[in-house]
């Protein structure tokens, strides 16, 4: 094994990081005043509405569009005969993400091909939404019917291997998995399936376009403002510079804004044809029929291990869908190259490609339906080997990466599984099935770990800051209720030392330095780095300043041995105020600006951040992980599973705002807790059509269904990171279900390997 | 229609609902539109104190009736507690749900205060039911909330509730 060095300790500092500030946007989003994508008044607004094919493949050989026109308020209904030509998505590329941006490859409006069912083959823009809905409805499309590959399950025997990636790796091999597997002392071979999930923002797609010349206004619900702004410069054929997209509130994405859907660019197309500013609000159904979903998955985990439970072989296989016109396959094995210390390791991801819209990432693309299958089958050998299941994890915890010997950035899992534990209660759990017993519940108690591999983008990021005192940090990032506002204010006030109240931070818009999408649990770390970078360019300015003045007590130090602090910097008592330093030089502002708007500059910056991505990559494993425990209840009678107690101890790095940290940890075990219980898209077989596309038949967790939520965290810098902290977006929601399932085979002695766990799978 | 206090009046077609004349012809755009379909609660506003979900109201039918929106919570001494309670607890992530919640919240806590019981509640006369963690999270389930911020809602109700 190659010995790595240990990474440097990162100095934290501590004034505003790590304190439970309230959220800066509680206020406008609590009386009402924050105004999403849907509210933006404009004057003239029109409304549009979708037409959706009834079938999954074919052709369009007739569309009569008369009734529909004739709809009072009607301004124009819009098919594959009368759109503008637009170009295609360009094809996907691993080095260019933006590539990534198309929900689909379809070119909307500019076929008369269907590729699932769904899928727009009319817009209508009238001047009410009212007028636009009906209309909608009275448009009559014929079909030309192709055959359709459309059952996942039935398709699943046809899977082909995922093909590999730069950035995904989709296998893995060590030793000899299957032959160690047929030796082991002890082993199990077991089979899961999950569903398709929706995301289910609560608040639904929206789009609201203007256009002037060749310039465009776009305000859209979107995850990532960046690749929508290039991507309808490419498909309108306009210069990118011309498109502004704002998005300052998007209430709640998950992956499901992150991709472009048609929605937004008929929309844009619509404003385009009608030379009216155009607003379209999907309907929660048209939401299930044109955005993509989380992939149903069938999984493999085979283990194997001796007598005293160290494993030897650890396998996991897993298909998955993407639509033939797109989606990215789901990276279902990701966690199980670096939970487990195992022997020989076998890792396989195969897919089958079905005519329905193209899968997209939902939290935790892979790792969430990933962990099931994996923590079951670790709680199943637990079982088998009469050891406790926490006892087992730890003896299987890798020192070094088991594939490749790479040094964890930082791994505390042993140490979130001993405070856990002991915080649970779990000496409390008698480990017979079913012998707690409370009354007519059935109680159980389980555990799963949690585990999200962390990635860091590149992000410009400009800082300014005035004579006033006041500093402005611009950046062209998105927030959905993760608080990065709140996060990055916190931050600079302590690079700065300035008061926290007095940072303001700019976001959500593209006329801002280009920032990265807030996907993939990037976005804090990332944009972190580059304003950390900034704020200390700032510094350096400033102190030039002061020295040139010749008066300045700064003269003649060093930034090293200054202290930022009282909104200026100083040394032991001597210093002054960055506003005196701006008075004397006569200057009302400064700025620094890291990244470059140039394209050749973002081009280099780009590389160089790939570089020392790649470098890093060859070094490190990255990942937040930690350890969920859950308590349920089972009624004897009816089978209904009832989450009764919650903990999840997590190792994620430093923490910027313990209170908003917590929230969105506890929002992912809330989604883990509907993924394990209650929550399955229902696709009829037959014809491809979501049968379930609506908030009641669709199953959210609610407010009854969630208990209490302890989150706690270990609370410690990952000396890889910018200010040491990692993501904390995804890894919530990573082992809930596995915990779940284990809990519930705990307290009634069923293992249950297909999500969601339904008392009828109980009975 | 009173709204928020403001005398309203103004012509409608018969279907348009009253969370579409809130949004569209007041401009009110507080109240949330999550589903149009009865399902999200993020519509909830107050009528006559009472809560409902206005997707599936007829605006023509609450003609001279006293309607709250989330922007008519707060009053002249400064927000209603449950906004700051809210902020306070994190009871909130995206917003997108919140006046829903608020609004709903505040109809909850008359409903109970008027000795209104729940599928949970143990005693159906009993006037004087403990308003108790278990109670707030069934009178609360008709407002989802995708980002998952349940916890920290209760929790406000709760602190605002035994004030
Ligand atoms: S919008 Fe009224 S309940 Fe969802
Ligand atoms: S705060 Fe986002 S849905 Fe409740």
């Amino acid at each position: 094994m190659t010995q790595v060095q240990n990474p440097p300790k990162v100095d934290v500092p501590t004034r505003y990081v790590g304190r439970s500030i309230d959220r800066v946007d509680g206020v406008v989003k609590t009386t009402g005043q924050a105004e999403f994508t849907a509210e933006v008044p404009y004057p003239d607004i029109t409304h549009a509405a979708m037409v959706h094919s009834t079938i999954a493949r074919g052709r369009i050989t007739a569309i009569d569009t008369a009734a529909a026109s004739a709809v009072r308020g009607v301004i124009a209904v819009i098919t594959h005969e009368t759109a503008p030509p637009m170009k295609p998505p360009v094809p996907v590329n691993m080095v260019n993400m933006e590539t990534l941006a198309s929900g689909s490859t379809v070119n909307y409006l500019n076929t008369d091909e269907v590729f699932w069912n769904g899928q727009p083959v009319a817009v209508v823009v009238a001047d009410t939404p009212y007028a636009a809905h009906e209309a909608a409805a009275l448009v009559r499309v014929t079909y030309d019917e192709l055959p359709s590959t459309l059952d996942f399950h039935a398709e699943v025997p046809n899977s082909v291997p995922q093909p590999s990636s730069m950035i995904m790796p989709v296998g893995a091999d060590k030793g000899d998995a299957e032959a160690a597997l047929a030796a082991a002392a002890v082993s199990v071979d077991l089979r899961f399936s999950t569903p398709m999930h929706h995301h289910n923002a609560i608040e639904p797609h929206a789009t609201t376009a203007s256009w002037d010349g060749d310039r465009l206004t776009v305000h859209d619900a979107a995850q990532a403002i960046t690749w929508l702004q290039k991507h309808l410069a490419h498909k309108f054929s306009v210069p990118v510079e011309g498109i502004r997209v704002i998005a300052p509130f998007v209430g709640g994405g998950f992956g499901g804004k992150g991709m472009i859907w048609p929605g937004t660019i008929l929309t844009v197309m619509a404003a385009r044809v009608t030379g009216r500013p155009v607003r379209m609000v999907l309907t929660r159904e048209a939401v299930y029929r044109t955005v993509g979903a989380r992939t149903p998955s069938v999984q493999r985990v085979a283990l194997g291990a001796d007598a005293d439970g160290h494993l030897t072989s650890l396998i996991h296989t897993s298909v998955t869908q993407t639509g033939n016109v797109g989606g990215m396959p789901e990276p279902v094995t990701s966690q199980s190259r670096y939970v487990y210390a195992a022997d020989n390791i076998l890792l396989k991801q195969d897919v089958v490609r079905l005519d329905q819209v193209s899968n997209t990432p939902m939290r935790a693309p892979g790792e969430a339906i990933g962990t099931y299958a994996l923590e079951v089958a670790v709680d199943e050998l637990a079982a088998k080997l009469g050891v406790d299941p926490i006892e087992l994890r730890l003896r299987n915890e890798p020192k070094t990466d088991p594939l490749h010997g790479k040094k964890f950035s930082q791994r505390r899992l042993t140490e979130a599984y001993a405070r856990g534990a002991e915080q649970f209660g779990w000496a409390d759990r008698t480990p017979e099935p079913g012998s707690m017993r409370d009354g007519k519940w059935l109680v159980g108690m389980g555990v799963a770990t949690a585990f999200f591999p962390q990635l860091q983008l590149g992000a410009n990021v400009v800082v300014r800051l005035s004579v006033d005192g006041t500093v402005v940090v611009r950046s062209g990032f998105q927030e959905m209720g993760m608080g990065g506002a709140t996060a990055q204010a916190q931050i600079t006030a302590d690079a700065l030392g300035v008061p926290y109240e007095s940072v303001r931070v700019e976001y959500g818009d593209t006329t801002m330095p280009i920032a990265p999408m807030a996907g993939g649990s990037t976005q804090t770390a990332s944009v972190a780095a580059s304003l950390l970078t900034a704020c200390e360019k700032l510094k350096k300015s400033l102190l030039g300043l002061a020295k040139k003045s010749g008066s300045s007590p700064l003269t003649g130090r060093k930034l090293e041995d200054l202290t930022a602090r009282d909104g200026g910097l100083f040394a032991g008592g001597v210093g002054e105020t960055y506003a005196e330093i701006l008075a004397r030089a006569g200057r009302p502002s400064i700025d620094a600006t890291v990244g470059s708007d140039t394209k050749l500059g973002q081009l280099a910056g780009n590389l160089r951040f790939m570089s020392k991505f790649m470098l890093d990559q060859r070094r490190w494993v990255k990942a937040s992980s930690g350890a969920q425990f859950c308590e349920v209840r089972v009624d004897s009678e009816t089978g209904e599973v009832r989450v009764s107690r919650w903990l999840g101890v997590f190792d994620v790095g430093t923490v910027v705002n313990a209170k908003m940290a917590r929230s969105q940890l506890r929002g992912g075990i809330v989604m883990g807790i509907g993924m394990a219980l209650s929550e399955e898209t229902l696709v009829d077989p037959r014809t491809g059509r979501i049968m379930n596309p609506s908030l009641s038949e669709y199953h959210l967790p609610v407010h009854a269904d969630i208990p209490r939520i302890d989150v706690e965290y270990l609370d410690d810098p990952d000396p890889t990171m910018p200010l040491g902290l990692r993501g904390i977006g995804e890894v919530g929601i990573t082992g809930v279900a596995g915990a779940i399932a284990n809990a519930v085979h705990h307290a009634t002695g069923r293992r249950v390997r297909d999500l969601p766990i339904t008392l009828d799978k109980l009975l | 229609m009173r709204v928020n206090g403001v005398d309203e009046k103004f012509d409608l077609p018969p279907q348009v609902s009253l969370l579409d004349a809130l949004r569209g012809t007041l401009g009110l755009t507080g109240t949330k539109k999550g589903c149009d379909q009865g399902a999200c609660g993020a519509c909830t506003v107050l009528v006559d104190g009472r809560r409902i979900n206005s997707c599936l109201a007829l605006a023509v039918q609450y003609d001279d009736r006293d309607i709250t929106t989330v922007e008519g919570l707060a009053d002249d001494e400064g927000p209603h507690p449950l906004q700051s309670a809210f902020v306070r607890n994190d009871g909130l992530q995206c917003g997108y749900c919140t006046s829903g919640q608020l609004c709903s919240a505040v109809g909850m806590l008359a409903e109970h205060k008027a000795g209104v019981p729940s599928a949970v509640t143990e005693h159906l006369c009993a006037t004087d039911v403990e308003l108790s963690e278990a109670e707030i999270r069934e009178r609360m389930s008709g407002n989802l909330c995708r980002c998952g911020a349940y916890n920290g809602i209760v929790a406000s109700i709760q602190e605002v509730a035994t004030r």
